[in-house]
């Protein structure tokens, strides 16, 4: 049995005067234990939504309505009552965040709020919770934890801040750990190392990831397992090798078209797809994919296409999926 | 490269960079508020306000051991020919003259710099604790507490909403009125009107906060909400309020000298007291100005240094202006 287990996971933010937004639409994707699973989407496409739905962190009240199951080994996520939900997050749950400068507290020293998860969920105190601290910036490969404990996030690089956050979020072995773009806001060079760490952290602890990224070479380099978004729904599932060889959906056959190559052409121009996120049909319309999708057909209308289920596993949401293995011929024209 | 540079410049580049590295040692473990600091010593205004701050209490806190007189005893009374409307005026043994009872105004002065500064501070305390205390919870309650929270919430800053549409010197009357004129009312009158201000600044301070990056992420740790609030909210919401209390002080001594100067205050006269001083002299301000124009610059000069410092902090801590 899989790990998570997110089934129709739907969320609509109700503002009065304004329509209901469909951020998530009936999202279902299963993560197994120390696999590493990819959700990626432009932006806009309920990634976000998704992962603060599991972890019940968006705003109760206010207009969120969250429904469907997310099944963490067996317990539903959604059903936990908020001071339940409240042991849960940290200590077999876990996240990471975009923006590292921003998710630390600029007024208090990184060990102070390193050591906070330890006395929350390991119930250490004192000398042991600040050598368990300077364990842990360790193990992320944080030089001289000793002094770094007593420093201010300010004074940190932005990758040393990453490893800091990451330290914070394995501090209890969460057994799931979901990472929401954590090498957007940094370097290349450094999202390289942040990316090398999040791996080894896996392998040694199998600890299953979510990785949510819009950046493919990310997932081509990390995950086993991707889910394809757009508007609010997955598109396609698979394996990374079909994924990036043979892709069933025309909006992951765009989203790889789209992705600069060093062996093309001299003067090749990109291959953008058309159209923004905004351009999507609602759901119960047909595909919302199909106003930018140039293999529409007529059945692309009318109703919602069936998630199709390949006998290897590879699904896809498609009425006229691209039939040929020949990723360049695929895209389109 | 570096084999092309002459000994001279090799040592010079050397040098430059053990100066840059102990630079860079200067700066650990330096906090927000310690950067702050450093912008408040280059900021003239805060020197100014810093200067008559230091004075002021200086002369509150050591002043009443060093005045020349009792500040009661009426040692001069034979001298006043009230006939003439005759107060001796500034001399060798008065410095600032005579009062109308024939008291030494020097060390009145002196001592009731000592009353104001303790009124002020006492009063101000007032209004920071219960201000703070009410915006806090209602502030952490907003933020974090569900819909249970923004009940509560909603009753505190109600009641806050009420003092707020009292003005403020009606406020420190009623209060006065009500619990008898002493220096203890005036204290707490005075504090009473500043709770309102206290308590919507955190509030809203804290409610921006809760929205952060940070309080998610340590939310997503499973951190309780308390700890949240504490460790978290709150001491990123603290800078205004810091910048708010200097600048209460400022007002909360203008308005116990009001309070004083309305017959509200102390009524021992012979604690003498800048506000109490000044209503005195309304009487004799024909024959001796001074005895009014005084207190009057005390007043005005030691809220000018309040208001300085206060106002040259809220540019130190506003992330705004930060470079």
């Amino acid at each position: 049995m899989a790990l998570l287990d997110v089934d129709e996971l739907a969320v609509t933010f109700a503002r009065r005067g304004q329509r209901t937004v469909h951020a998530v639409d009936g999202v279902s994707f299963s993560v197994d234990a120390g696999e590493v699973t990819g959700l990626v989407g432009e932006s806009g496409c309920g990634k976000s939504v998704t992962s603060l739905a599991i972890m019940g962190l968006l705003p109760a009240g206010k207009g969120v309505r969250v429904q469907g199951k997310a099944a963490f080994d067996g317990t539903d996520l959604l059903q936990l009552d908020p001071r339940a939900m409240r042991d849960v997050r940290g200590r077999d749950v876990a996240m990471i965040f975009q923006d590292p400068l921003s998710s630390l507290n600029p007024v208090v020293p990184i060990g102070v709020q390193v050591t906070e998860v330890l006395v929350r969920h390991r119930g250490m105190r004192g000398e042991a919770a600040r050598l368990e601290a300077e364990h842990l910036l360790d193990r992320v490969g944080i030089p001289d934890p000793t002094r770094r404990l007593k420093e201010y996030p300010h004074q940190l690089s932005g990758g040393m801040r990453q490893r800091a956050l990451i330290a914070m979020a394995v501090a209890c072995q969460p057994r799931l750990l979901i990472a929401d773009e954590p090498t957007t806001a940094l370097d290349v060079t450094i999202q390289a190392q942040i990316l090398e760490l999040l791996k080894d952290l896996v392998r040694e602890s199998g600890t299953a990831l979510v990785m949510i990224t819009h950046d493919l070479g990310v997932v081509a380099g990390m995950c086993d397992t991707i889910n394809v978004l757009y508007g609010g729904r997955v598109v396609e599932t698979a394996r990374r090798r079909p994924l990036f060889a043979a892709p069933r959906h025309p909006y992951t056959v765009g989203l790889l078209g789209s992705i600069p190559r060093l062996d093309a052409g001299h003067g090749q121009r990109l291959r953008p797809i058309p159209g923004s996120v905004r351009d999507l049909l609602p759901w119960p319309d047909g595909c919302a994919f199909a106003p930018r999708c140039a293999r529409q057909v007529d059945a692309c209308l009318g109703t919602a296409p069936q998630l199709l289920r390949e006998p290897d596993g590879h699904a896809f949401r498609c009425v006229n999926p691209p039939e040929t293995d020949h990723t360049g011929e695929a895209a389109g024209e | 490269m570096s084999d092309l540079l002459s000994p001279g410049r090799k040592k010079a580049k050397l040098d430059r960079l053990a100066e840059l590295s102990a630079a860079h040692d200067d700066e650990r473990g330096v906090s927000l508020w310690q950067e702050a600091f450093r912008r408040l010593r280059r900021n003239p205004a805060a020197i100014v306000g810093t200067v008559i701050l230091g004075v002021f209490l200086l002369v509150a806190l050591v002043g009443p051991f060093l005045v020349p007189y009792d500040p009661a005893a009426q040692l001069w009374k034979d001298e006043i020919r009230e006939a003439q409307a005759f107060y001796p005026g500034p001399r060798a043994e008065n410095w600032f003259g005579v009062d109308h009872l024939g008291r030494d105004e020097f060390s009145r002065m002196i001592v009731g710099a000592r009353q104001t500064l303790l009124v002020g501070v006492v009063a101000t305390l007032i209004g920071l604790t219960v201000g703070t205390l009410i915006g806090g919870l209602a502030g952490a309650a907003a933020g974090l507490g569900g819909r249970w929270g923004r009940w509560v919430d909603t009753v505190l800053m109600r009641i806050v909403d009420m003092l707020l549409a009292l003005p403020s010197l009606l406020l420190a009357i009623s209060i006065a009125a009500l619990l008898g004129a002493s220096l203890t009312t005036v204290m707490i009158a005075v504090g009473m009107v500043s709770v309102p201000i206290f308590a919507r600044l955190l509030r809203g301070s804290m409610l921006a906060q809760s929205n952060s990056d940070y309080v998610l992420a340590a939310t997503s740790l499973g951190v309780r909400r308390s700890k949240v609030a504490l460790t978290h909210i709150l001491p990123n919401s603290l800078a205004p309020v810091i910048v708010q209390s200097t600048l209460t002080l400022a007002t909360a001594i203008i308005e116990v000298a009001a309070l004083s100067f309305l017959g509200l205050g102390n009524p021992d006269a012979s604690i003498p007291e800048w506000g109490v001083m000044l209503a005195d002299a309304q009487r004799y301000l024909d024959a001796a100005p001074r005895l009014a124009i005084l207190p009057a610059l005390g007043i005005i000069i030691t809220a000018l240094g309040f208001t300085l410092l206060g106002e040259a902090m809220r540019e130190a801590l506003d992330p705004k202006l930060r470079k």
